[in-house]
This record gives structure tokens, sequence and C-alpha cells, in this order.
């Protein structure tokens, strides 16, 4: 063996300053020297600005410089795996780092399949710093915040960030990348990047009081981090698995976390019950019992106003089942359907048709009457239900189709159809055209009577000719259905 | 900050609207129940020798949380939650009663920088309710778009919601500037579809999805051929089914995800728990599903994509009304169930069987693979490479160990299926 390896095994150790607590140059330029000269890991001591020198020298007088290296001695090889990762783990704050880096360049020499041993303790460390670091660079191009000031060039962007690890310089790329066209500065307790939208200069520590204390847009933001929130799905441990609390007090947004989180029970609950739970009972199992549950609905502002409500009648295992809009004045006020004006138009065209209404299951998409009083005389007047309305109600008429069973559906007017259908659809465009649902009965659709009751003499005998067409028509197929 | 002034309204139009600050809450507010926000998979960019800001790399960036879990990549708003369609499960359906509100092109594009430059955001996620006519509000989605690209030399993330009845040009026009596109394919089934979105049809929803397929794959080849050719949507199509609205059982909703990524190429399809809305409609389901069938339909999704299930094998570990479990994950279901497929031999057993093993994610698979080179893996060191032995144990051989008869215990389930844990007190003193 040569002198210079009983040198390199005295027992003396040799100083590695570094330049800076980021410099993986500076480490890989002296460890490919320490490596080449044979010297172990256990006699190097990597000396970094800022974090104090190790043990290892505090007795041992001066250090020993660096060894030449051996003519022989061959280049030093590392896989790929190791560049990549111990590029990051050097960024790492743990003040450890430079004497693994360089324990595994070490063992690397004699063991080149190392890096492939995830389970071997260097190895696994290594991984875990460089993920640490990786994730500090990922959560810093995430989590900084710019916040705009005027000077005499125009708009500067600035903001303050903790970094946990040496990451700043490794990140200048990123933030030059994305923001070429403007002006950026970024400050953090260990230096400061400026950009000036040509070139990066680096700067000295910064404080948190050097930066700008609010932006006109932070509102902007706010509102919208506090809409884009769904309060019917609270994760509060996938957020801070990802936000972890250490980086809110740079982040407006933040602010508003812990009312958001107080408020979204309270608000989840409003809206379920201003929305869905409505209907929280099973189906009613009798005609009867959809009677009583009307007379009792208050789950619309109709079924509020104190009116009676109008249950359906005729047959209960009809093979017909007639919907019409709600009940109005006449039907309110005697508790039975189509009984009023509409309902005698409606009854003497059905016998034109030769449908027989006592054979018919009789009913509304709306069960109460909406209406307005008209001042002078404090007449009743009809009100159109809104859709709203009409969907809330089409629980009880759907209750009642499964009751009844019926092979056909005549729907009159819109209400009537958009109950049925779940959907407003134009009816003078589906008059006459039966469609199929999905209980498999046949549903057509026509006009409202009341309807041929508004229209002036003129345009009424054409309408009430297409009305007692619509009916023939339905007739005829009931019959072929029944 | 120039984001209120020339914005081409008339005096009329801005005393009729609420603020800037109000529609932004409004519009925010509509589109949250849109679940994805991802802004990954997308070509590389910077904004170096170019006029504006904006980069993207492989890999998203998720610039904030919400308590909700979720991730903040992109300004995902509403052009317009005014609606000519009334889809039942949507809170901006014509029949419901929300506040309406809209903005301008010009507005969503000024608003997306400004956030942009402050680094709140990747970019923006654009979708809109229908006014006047499908083909009408796509062309305000593309101007938006185009405004971004065009005038702001914006090269950050755009995904726009595609409007499947707009015009086929328009939808091929839309991917020119958006990195990616997606139309929603709503609901599991077709019946679904039909009672909760009766003005949707599952024809034109697919013809627009095929059409945005062979619009990708075209560009991909011209690119191949001539490096001038223009890029179209470079991070793919996406969409969403909502989960919960109708009776889909998760294995008609797998069996249809997995469709959906043989016949249109999709990057991904997203699960949206149906969420309880204010003023829902009526003919709604009354209760919202729990949110963890969600997340089992996110992982059955990834046991197809990244573990070699075959849609039939996660169909497999469903209950026979075809509900995967909501106690268990479904690898850990379908081991149950398969239990002659274990235990697995770490040190010889092939990539793909080691997949199957409940517990190991493909990245301690990579882990596992590379070190059984260098060592003889005993059941310390397969600790070390995963994240808790104590869930795999069960399933795996190693150098010095093997489960005895633990695979046919009938207390399998208990020893290994996760202790439910109480949710994290945030605020507590």
């Amino acid at each position: 063996m040569t002198q210079l390896f009983r040198d390199a095994r005295s027992g003396e150790a040799f100083a590695a300053p570094l330049a800076a607590p980021d410099d993986f140059a500076g480490w890989r330029e002296q460890a490919r020297r320490l490596v080449s000269a044979d010297v172990p890991p256990d006699r190097v001591a990597w000396q970094v600005p800022g974090e104090g020198g190790e043990d290892l020298f505090a007795g041992a007088g001066k250090a020993m410089r660096l060894p030449a290296p051996r003519d022989d001695a061959p280049q030093p090889r590392v896989p790929r795996a190791f560049l990549d990762l111990a590029g990051k783990a050097a960024l790492h704050s743990d003040p450890q780092r430079f004497s693994l880096l360089y324990r595994l360049l070490w063992r690397l020499q004699t063991r080149p399949g190392l890096m492939e041993d995830g389970a071997d303790d260097d190895v696994r460390r290594l991984a875990m710093l460089a993920r640490t670091v990786r994730r500090d660079i990922h959560k810093m191009r995430a989590f900084v915040r710019f916040r705009v000031i005027e000077d005499e060039d125009g708009e500067r962007y600035v903001a303050w960030f903790e970094p946990e690890h040496h990451i700043l310089r490794a990140n200048a790329a990123f933030f030059v990348n994305r923001f070429t066209q403007m002006k950026w500065t970024i400050l953090t307790p260990q230096g400061s990047l400026d950009w000036d939208g040509q070139t990066l200069r680096e700067g000295p520590p910064a404080a948190r009081g050097d930066a700008p204390a609010q932006d006109a847009a932070e509102d902007l933001w706010k509102t919208y981090y506090g809409s884009i929130f769904n309060p019917a799905r609270l994760k509060i441990g996938a957020m801070l698995k990802e936000m972890p609390r250490r980086y809110w007090k740079n982040m407006p947004e933040a602010a508003l976390i812990p009312e958001l989180v107080a408020g979204a029970q309270a608000r989840e609950a409003r809206m379920v019950e201003t929305g869905a739970a409505l209907f929280t009972e099973s189906r009613p199992d009798s005609l009867e019992a959809i009677a009583a549950g009307i007379s009792a609905c208050t789950r619309c502002p109709i079924g509020c106003n104190g009116t009676r409500a109008v249950a359906g009648e005729g047959r209960a295992d009809a093979a017909l089942m007639i919907v019409g809009e709600q009940p109005g004045d006449s039907e309110e006020q005697q508790g039975r359907p189509f009984v009023g004006p509409a309902g005698q138009v409606l009854r003497s065209h059905l016998a034109g048709a030769g449908i027989d209404p006592g054979q018919a299951w009789l009913t509304n998409a709306v069960k109460h009457f909406k209406f307005v009083l008209r001042a002078p005389s404090k007449r009743r007047l009809h009100q159109n239900p809104s859709a709203r309305e009409i969907d809330t109600c089409r629980w009880w008429v759907e209750s009642e189709r499964l009751l009844v069973r019926p092979k056909m559906v005549l729907a009159l007017g819109a209400s009537a159809a958009r109950s049925v259908l779940g959907k407003t659809v134009s009816v003078q465009k589906v008059r006459g055209l039966p469609q199929r649902l999905d209980d498999g009965a046949e549903l057509w659709i026509t006009t409202h009577p009341s309807y041929l009751l508004r229209l002036d003499e003129g345009a009424r005998a054409g309408e009430e000719a297409r009305f007692a067409a619509d009916l023939a028509a339905a007739g005829a197929r009931l019959r072929d259905l029944a | 900050m120039g984001l209120a002034k020339g914005d081409g309204r008339t005096y009329k139009e801005q005393m009729s609207q609420p603020s800037l600050m109000d529609r932004l809450a409004i519009l925010a507010d509509a589109a949250k129940y849109d679940a994805s926000c991802a802004s990954s998979g997308t070509a590389k960019r910077t904004s170096k020798g170019g006029k504006g800001i904006g980069s993207t790399e492989g890999m998203g960036i998720c610039h904030a949380y919400a308590p909700d879990g979720r991730c903040i990549s992109l300004l995902k708003i509403l052009l317009t939650n005014h609606c000519v369609f009334d889809c039942h499960y949507c809170i901006n359906r014509k029949s419901s009663n929300v506040r309406r509100a809209k903005f301008t092109p010009q507005e969503v594009a000024d608003l997306t920088i400004a956030f942009y430059k402050r680094n709140y955001v990747e970019g923006l996620f654009l979708s809109s309710g229908i006014v006047k006519n499908s083909s009408h509000t796509m062309e305000q989605l593309i101007e938006t778009a185009r405004i971004l690209r065009e005038e702001h030399d914006f090269r950050g993330y755009i995904h726009l919601k595609t409007i499947p009845e707009a015009e086929a040009e328009m939808v091929r026009r839309a991917g020119l500037y958006a990195d990616r596109v997606s139309i929603n394919v709503e609901l599991p089934t077709v019946a679904g579809l039909t009672r909760l979105a009766p003005d949707k049809d599952v024809g034109v929803i697919e013809g627009a999805m095929g059409d945005l397929k062979s619009a990708i794959i075209e560009a991909k080849d011209a690119r191949k051929r001539f490096k001038s050719a223009p890029r179209f949507a470079p991070a793919g199509q996406s969409t969403q089914m909502i989960v919960g609205a109708d009776d889909a059982s998760d294995a008609t909703i797998v069996g249809k995800a997995s469709a959906l990524y043989d016949r249109f190429r999709l990057r991904r399809v997203y699960y949206s728990a149906f969420s309880p809305i204010p003023d829902a409609s009526a003919v709604l389901p009354l209760q919202r599903p729990p949110l963890i069938r969600e997340h089992r339909l996110y992982q059955s999704d990834w046991l197809m994509r990244f573990y070699g299930f075959a849609p039939g094998e996660v169909q497999q570990a469903a209950d026979d009304a075809g509900m995967l479990p909501l106690d268990i994950d479904p690898k850990l279901a379908w081991a149950l169930k398969f239990r002659d497929r274990f235990p697995v031999d770490v040190n010889r057993a092939p990539k793909e069987a080691l997949l199957r093993v409940p517990g190991l994610g493909t990245r301690a698979v990579g882990a596992i693979l590379a070190a059984r080179r260098q060592r003889r893996l005993r059941l310390e060191d397969v600790a070390k490479l995963t994240v808790s032995v104590a869930k795999i144990r069960p399933f795996i051989v190693a150098a010095d160990w093997r489960p005895i008869l633990l695979t046919d215990r009938a207390d399998l389930k208990a020893l290994v299926a996760p202790k439910r844990t109480e949710q994290l007190e945030l605020f507590a003193a």
C-alpha cells in the first residue's frame, strides 16, 4: 500500500468546507477527490456555513488538508439514481446530510447495486431526505403568494416565504420560467431572489416585514376559496396532510379555514333541510293514505296557504288516469277535482270522445289551490304553480300512479306534463304523440281545458276541435289497450 | 388591477349585475360540484420568449386545499349559471331558485391573469350553463380561451368543459386553445340520464366524446410528421359521473368507466358523489351517498389503471347487489374472496402477483423487485420497503416468514381491515 493510504487511515480527519448549505457541486468535487484518495467516511468532516463544525474537530487541532488523489486511482463511479437523489438530499436541513452522501458514495464503490436495495438503512435515509426536499420544493411552488406593489418602473410582485430546507436557489428556474414577463421578488429568512424580467439576482436574508402586507386581489381570492369549498364534504385530515398548518400564516386564504369548518356542518344541515329531505317516509300504501297525506302536506308554499287539499277521485283500478294542473276556486270549495268551469268543459269533451270519467282516476299535478286575491272584489285569482312546486308535489302523483297502475295517463296542460315527465315540454309539439312511460303506461298530452276558456270566440272553435280530436284519439287507443 | 374597468358593459348592465366579487362567489359556488381540478399531463411550456406569463410542468400543482380536502389548482368557475336545461341533480337547472350571474369572457380572462400573477392558480377551468343555445355558449367559452392565449399570451393551463350539443367544429376549436377538454357523461346509465337529465342525450354526449378522441389522435399524428402542426388538447380528455343520484350499482359504474376508457381513450374518469344541493329537485334521492363510496370507486379505478385488474375482477370484489364494500378497500375485498391466490412469495413472485397483495402499492412493489436483486428479503426488510407490514403480512411469504394458515382464518378480515378512526380534531384547544 502507498504512503497516502496510510495517511488516510492514520486517525486524522480531513476538513471538507462547502461554500453554502446547498453547495452540492462543491460536495461532488471534494467527494470525488476523497474517494480517489481512499479516505473513509469516518475521517471526513463536512463544514457547512451557518451549521457549525462537527465534533470530530473539537479537540483535533487543525484538520488536515485534502490529500492528492493517487495517480492510479480510478474515477469514482456512481449510478444515475444516486446522483438524482443526492442532488435533492443535499438541500435538506439535516446537518448529517453530506456525511450520509459520502458514506453512500464510499459504499457504492464496492457495492455498485446498493442503490437498488431499498431495505438498506443508508439508502432509505437518502430516499427519505430527497423525498422531503422534493416536497418542500413543490410546496414552495404551490404556496408562495405574491403581493403587488407599484414603484417607479411599474408593478412588482413580492412574496414572503419560509422554506424548511435549502431550496430557494433550486426553485429559481421554476419562477423565472413561469413569470418571465413579470418583475418579482421572493424573500425568505435564508436569502432572497429578485427577477427584473432579464436577470436573476440573489439577495440577503429578509424579514417578513420587508414584504407588502396586503394585496387588492386577496379579497377576490378569499371569496373564491370560500365559495369553491363544498361544505357537504368536510375532510379536514386530507387538507392538513397536504397543506400543513405551518404554511398557513403566509397564505391569505388560510385565515378563512376555521370559520369555514365551523360553519360547514350547519350549512350542510340547512342545505338538506331546504333541499332534499322533503319526503323521508315510505310511499303511502293506499289512496286514502294519500288523501290524508296531502291534507297535512306543507312541503311547498301552496301547501301552507291554508286552503283545502283536493285529492284524486274515481276508480282505484282505473285504466285511465287524468292529470290536471291544480284545484281551482270551485274545486277547493267542494273538495273535488274538475268540478269548476274548466272541469265542465273537460267532462263534455270526454263524453264526446266516448270516455267515461266515472271509470277513470281524476287528479291534479298540484294538490292545493294557488291564487292571488284581486283587490276590490277579493276574488281568488288562479296562479300557475312554479316548476319547483310541481316537482315537490310529484311525489304524491307518482304515489297515485303506483297504486292505480293505469294503462294510460292523460296529462292536461304543461304543468301536468311536467308532473308526469319531470321536465317541461311544449304541449303544442307533443300533443297527439303518445309516449311510453317507465312503468309501461302510455302518456298522452293535450292542452288544459281552461286554455279553451281563455280564448276569444274566433280562436276558440279551432282549438276546441283540436282538443276534441286529441281526446278522440286517446279514447280510441284506450279502448284498444283495455 | 384593472379587473373592473373596460369590460365593455353598458352602465345599465353594470347596474343590473351584482359586483364582480358577488358574481365570483355565485359562479364559483356553482362550479364546486365538478370534481376535477387536475392540471397535470400536458405539454411542458414556459413563458420565456413570450409576451406574457405562464408555464406548465408534467405534474400539476395544488396551490391550496379547501377544508373538503380537495386540491385547488385552477380557477374553476362557470361563465354563467343561467341554464336552459333542467337536469335534476344540477343546482343550476332551469327550475332551480339559485341566484344567477354571468361573467363576460374578458372578465374571466382578467381574473385568471390576476390570480395567476399572484401564484394562486395554475390556470383556468371554465364551464358554463347553457344560455340561448349550446353553440352560443360554446362560442363564449372559446372566446375566453382565445383572449387568454392570443391577447395575454398566457401559457398556463386551460381546461374547457365542452358542451356536447354544440357544433362539432367548435369542439375542435376549443382543443386548439385548451390543454384539456372534457364532456360529462353525467350518469352511469342511460335510464338514469333519461330520468334525471331529460334535455341530454347519451348519443350526443358519446358522439362528441368520439369526435374529441379522433381530433386528439389526428393532431398527435400530424405533430409526428410536422413539428409545426398545432397542439390539440395535449392533456387529453376526461369525464365525470355522478354517483348516488340514480340507482346504478358500483359494478355498473366500474363497467361503464372501463368502457369509457377503452372507447374514448380518456385520461381520467372522475366520480362525484351526489351532494345535497340547495333547492334540490323532488325526484332526487333524499340522502347523499357516503363519501367513502366515491373513494372506493376511485380505488377501483386505480386497480384497473395501475394494478392490472380487469373490470370483471373489480366487479368480483362487489357483493351480490353489485356494491363494493365500504369498510374495506376493493383490493382487500378481492383478496379475501380469492384467498387461494395467497400467500405470495416476495422473493420469487412476478410483479403481477405482488401488485395483487393488499397494502402493497406500485411504489412498494417496485422497491421489492429492485431490492430482491440485492438480498433475500426477510419480513424486516419488507417492513422497510412498505408503509405497513402488519397489513400485508398475512398475504406474503418472506425468507423468514410464512403465514401459518392465516389466510384461512375466518377472522382475517378483522385482522387486516382498518380500524375506524375519529376525525382529527383540528381546532381543539
